[in-house]
């Protein structure tokens, strides 16, 4: 019963940061039709950006902080400098671009700051939580953080004018103009934030995975998984899927002894399949009705 | 002259759909543009907008729109209430007047709009917590005729606010449009299958035909004329 709380909780731990990935990958999905591949490996920037600037002694906080700000305008800038002029272009084109700036980025973080594995720091640390062996304090600050920033982008969204109008033009970009939204910035802010998520879920990440150029490769999968799970159209969706996917991971690596280590990557894989042959809009996306 | 159109010509793919067409607009005055489907109505109000792939002039209080984007136009006072109605289906009816003073500021004075807007339209206020999806035809028509004037429009395109609805709800809707055209002189174009509804309605005509203007003059005189609508308007 300990083990199974146990295995649950820490699948919640790794759940919170697939669900932030999956979030930031329906973001964007949602506002441009289109997966982007490079979400990882924009998140692992993120991360060494932040791992840069503490090994340069600025505090953990304000490094984050710093990363947050840096992720979101970087992230506008790729938008406005990259997929902003393949806007109309085909879904080959736009494939390529994202393959293309995975590379980019993956060997750029290669080249600044070479292939070696590099540990990450905590600002919760590794203690049992309260003296429990349930889970530790960095797997509750994990929880903890994201369930703060998922708070924030709810509140953003459902609260706000410019949360109303981004949700406006990412489902009915045409009226959304006759509105007078200028829907190419409202696409641009949606990169901005999906950078900010997954930037967040990188620095949270690293410590227990460790930094290096790959880090991200296997979380986006799961992150994936997650936003299909959930359905790609429905941003809670995401998060619950993603959440889904952590503890699915987490329980049959423990309970499946076939499973282990070495097969965990498959269980995700396996999730999308299932759930793309049984339920291809998700638990709880809609059928897109593309426009003819 | 709020509006002026000058040579107008507009394409779908390598197909012109209007042939180089001239009209104007006074300012807070109803006009209708009639003709048959596929005379190229719903282009003109969508080259007004921005919409389409166009060449001539176009210039709203004399300034030439044309080659802006469609959010801009909108911005400097052109709502458009679209064919199919553009609801926002997934957000509340309230989001959707919301979203209609999306580019406006002043949270008290939006709210006052709001107010006035389920004055006109009753039945909104008593939906207005529910999706805008939920809405039926004539509701949707009068929400997005609602979420055009949240805009504080000068002008507002309306493409054929008859269409789909029940002979009650159109007199409805016509009539609050009347009323509102009275009570705010906010200017209308009108595009209409139901041309005698229209000309009713309207102070002034334009005719079109694949594409061209062939014929126009105030909306009484047209109505009167039997020939006119024998051969064009079909009633």
């Amino acid at each position: 019963m300990q083990l199974l709380l146990q295995q649950v909780l820490a699948g919640l731990a790794n759940g919170a940061i697939y669900a932030l990935v999956a979030l930031a990958l329906v973001v964007i999905f949602l506002a441009i039709e289109h997966l982007n591949f490079a979400q990882g490996e924009m998140a692992t920037l993120s991360t060494y950006v932040a791992w840069q600037l503490i090994a340069w002694g600025v505090s953990y906080w304000l490094t984050f902080l710093a990363v947050v700000v840096l992720s979101f305008i970087g992230s506008i800038f790729i938008e406005r400098i990259l997929f902003k002029p393949l806007h109309n272009a085909s879904i080959l084109a736009n494939l390529v671009a994202f393959i293309a700036l995975f590379s980019i980025l993956n060997s750029g973080d290669g080249y600044l700051w070479d292939y070696t594995i590099k540990t990450f720091p905590t600002p919760f640390g590794h203690h049992p939580l309260f003296g429990s062996v349930l889970i530790d304090t960095h797997e509750a600050g994990m929880i903890g953080v994201t369930a703060v920033l998922l708070g924030l982008i709810y509140l953003f969204f459902r609260g706000t004018r410019l949360g109303l109008a981004m949700r406006a033009a990412a489902h009915n970009p045409e009226s959304a103009r006759l509105v007078g939204i200028r829907v190419g910035w409202m696409t641009a802010l949606g990169w901005g934030l999906s950078g900010v998520i997954g930037a967040v879920a990188g620095m949270l990440i690293a410590p227990i995975v460790y930094l290096d150029p790959n880090m991200m490769f296997g979380v986006l999968i799961y992150g994936f998984a997650g936003a299909v799970l959930g359905g790609m159209s429905s941003p809670g969706g995401a998060v619950v899927g993603g959440f889904a996917v952590g503890i699915i991971e987490s329980l049959t690596a423990t309970f499946i002894p076939e499973v282990g280590r070495e097969l965990k990557l498959t269980i995700a894989l396996l999730v999308i399949l299932a759930v793309l042959m049984v339920l291809p809009t998700g638990l709880f996306g809609r059928r897109v009705v593309s426009r003819v | 002259m709020m509006l002026e159109v000058r040579g107008l010509h507009a394409f779908y793919g390598a197909s012109e759909a209007l042939h180089g067409i001239d009209f104007t607009l006074d300012e807070g005055g109803i006009t209708t543009l009639l003709g048959a489907n596929g005379a190229g109505k719903t282009t003109t109000l969508r080259a007004l907008c921005g919409m389409v792939r166009m060449r001539g002039e176009i210039r709203f209080d004399g300034k030439s729109i044309i080659g802006r984007a469609t959010e801009e136009i909108v911005r400097l006072g052109i709502a458009h209430v679209p064919e199919g109605r553009g609801t926002f289906l997934r957000v509340t009816v309230e989001e959707n007047l919301q979203l209609g003073a999306i580019t406006r500021h002043g949270r008290a004075e939006i709210a006052r709009d709001i107010d006035r807007i389920y004055g006109y339209f009753p039945r909104l206020r008593e939906r207005r917590r529910q999706q805008a999806g939920t809405l039926s035809g004539g509701e949707q028509q009068m929400l997005a005729i609602g979420r055009a004037l949240m805009l504080r429009p000068r002008l507002i395109l309306l493409d054929e606010p008859s269409f789909g609805l029940a002979p009650l709800i159109i007199e409805e809707v016509f009539e609050i449009l009347r009323r509102l055209n009275q009570e705010t002189a906010v200017g209308m174009l009108i595009v209409e299958q139901n041309a005698a509804l229209a000309l009713d309605l309207a102070e002034h005509a334009y005719l079109l035909e694949t594409g061209r203007i062939v014929l126009d003059g105030p909306a009484a005189e047209i109505a009167a004329d039997e020939g006119v609508r024998r051969a064009y308007l079909g009633y």
